[in-house]
């Protein structure tokens, strides 16, 4: 086993794929805690479909798809921000008709497009192992990137996500705050599109911070504990992958929903009480 | 005439005058006027959908209103509601929000810190001290989506209390809490008035008007006399249900009859 482990880092692509685990994982805790605890999983699921116009239009123009790909999802999640934040009501159904648009805008773009496009099928699955050293760094930056803006940020963010009209009473900038986080939101969906794909970005955003809040009551502790967990996942699915000869980002993503369901399973063993078990409180309106 | 106006001004904690707002066509509030003094403690009843949660949104700046006038400690509401502690419904909060009491009462301090500044230890000692005031500083490491109703409304108390507020406004803060705990916070409200005004929504006129000092009916209109008496024709106006009054010398008690009586 260790043999195999030493043989198999021998390779620079594995290398590159374990580091652009790690650098995704951190991006993906601190940004799925938020989006989790603040249940806006459908609004990044938006963005990311978005994001995929953009990649259509960047092989049409003949420019770097990725490049399309963030101008389109931060288009989509700036739109989207202000939508809700604006009218409130039928958010999720224009959401609902963005994440369509957008994808098909991508598959139509891609057709008119001339010549070789073999490789969009890795922005659909992913393509962790093939991440070249350039990617690295732009995963790298962006990670420094959203780990000072959150802890700059911090206490509005916090605010925000729990309850925004008091943090409106206070003066703070709910909107601008909000716009924030959806721009951090469009770019960590970029930057895993690379690793896992489109179709499995929601799942690296929303397992291990779910996990996380099962054991631990705190956001920044939230964060911390999916980022390791993400880590953890990550790499133990892309060896998984390795050694059993699969697809690696279904692989990474088949055993982190197998985590998943092993917390809801273990969860009693560490707190007996936990807010995440009981029924969901409903709105009810008094006569 | 406008020497006259800021003297009363300075003497009115908040004052709306002649205020309207509404959503899309329709009128929410009509011709509101209200003058809140120093240390009042203000119950504000009528039937829901009755405007009650629209006129603290329009005193909070959260509904710009229509036509009028509101002020609040004499400035215009963007800036006068940093002298307000504002304590919502319990019914908004997602219990399964990972955050612990102490974190939610710090969030009092938001208004005095601007951005990318972090809370001072003055900060901390101002959120401790509330929390001691309304008894919940040996709950500060509990998850807050684990606390009973009651104790939840204690520390939104504590974190409007973090604010250090000129004015409390509390939005029908009692929905959901059983009658021996609102005692409870009734008693920690009067208490509180002491430095603290008061101005609080609900639909339970019987509850609120045995603890406030005055009691406002609003149904689109307010009817609300500061130290004049409430008539039955108020209540009538505002519930459109006769509701009987008695007032044996003691202004502003009023207890509801059981509706048997209808009114076509």
């Amino acid at each position: 086993m260790i043999d195999a482990i030493a043989e198999a880092l021998q390779f620079g692509f594995m290398r590159h794929a374990l580091a652009a685990g790690v650098l995704v994982s951190v991006a993906c805790g601190i940004i799925g805690t938020f989006v989790v605890v603040k249940r806006i999983v459908f609004v990044s699921g938006g963005i990311a479909h978005a994001a995929y116009g953009g990649i259509g239009l960047g092989y049409f123009l003949g420019i770097n798809p990725v490049l399309g790909a963030i101008g389109f999802s931060l288009a989509a999640a700036l739109g989207m921000g202000l939508v809700q934040r604006k009218t409130r009501e039928r958010a999720d159904t224009l959401i609902g008709v963005m994440w369509a648009i957008g994808m098909a805008l991508g598959i139509i773009l891609v057709d008119l497009t001339q010549g070789y496009k073999a490789d969009l099928m890795s922005y659909l699955f992913g393509s962790i192992l093939a991440v070249p050293s350039s990617d690295l760094l732009i995963m790298l930056v962006l990670d420094l990137v959203i780990v000072s803006v959150v802890a700059l940020f911090y206490k509005e963010l916090l605010a925000v996500t729990f309850d925004e009209v008091f943090a409106t009473v206070e003066n703070v900038p709910v909107t601008g705050i909000y716009l924030l986080l959806m721009v951090m939101i469009a770019l960590t969906v970029v930057m895993v599109m690379r690793v896992v794909g489109l179709i499995l970005v929601i799942a690296m955003l929303t397992i291990p911070a779910a996990i996380s809040a099962r054991f631990v009551t705190g956001i920044r502790k939230m964060m911390v504990l999916s980022s390791a967990l993400g880590a953890v996942l990550m790499i133990a699915g892309l060896w998984l992958s390795y050694f059993l000869d699969l697809t690696s980002g279904a692989t990474i993503i088949l055993f982190s929903g197998a985590a998943y369901l092993l917390s809801i399973v273990l969860q009693p063993l560490f707190r007996r009480s936990r807010a995440a078990d009981r029924p969901r409180r409903t709105r009810v309106t008094l006569p | 005439m406008d020497n006259r106006r800021v003297k009363d001004a300075r003497q009115e904690v908040i004052s709306l005058r002649k205020v309207w707002a509404s959503y899309d066509d329709r009128t929410v509030l009509e011709d509101v006027n209200l003058s809140v003094k120093p240390l009042d403690f203000i119950g504000i009843v009528g039937p829901n959908g009755g405007g009650k949660t629209t006129l603290f949104k329009v005193l909070l700046g959260l509904v710009p209103p229509t036509r009028g006038e509101v002020r609040i400690m004499g400035e215009r509401v963007k800036r006068g509601r940093r002298h307000v502690g504002y304590v919502p419904q319990l019914m908004g909060f997602d219990s399964d929000f990972p955050i612990r009491v102490w974190d939610v009462t710090l969030m009092g301090r938001l208004g005095s810190r601007g951005l990318v500044q972090r809370y001072t230890s003055e900060d901390k000692e101002t959120a401790a001290d509330a929390l001691r005031r309304v008894e919940m500083l040996d709950q500060r490491d509990r998850p807050f989506g684990d606390l009973s109703g009651g104790q939840r409304q204690r520390v939104y108390i504590a974190r409007a209390l973090a604010n250090e507020p000129s004015i409390l406004l509390l939005d029908e803060p009692l929905v959901s809490v059983d009658p021996r705990v609102s005692s409870s916070i009734y008693e920690l409200l009067k208490k509180l008035n002491r430095t603290v005004t008061i101005l609080m929504a609900s639909h339970d006129i019987g509850a609120i008007s045995s603890h406030v000092k005055t009691v406002g009916c609003l149904n689109r209109r307010l009817f609300y006399h500061g130290e004049d008496m409430l008539t039955p024709e108020m209540l009538e106006l505002a519930y459109q249900c006769p509701v009987d009054l008695i007032a044996h010398g003691v202004p502003h008690r009023v207890f509801p009859e059981h509706m048997t009586r209808e009114r076509d």
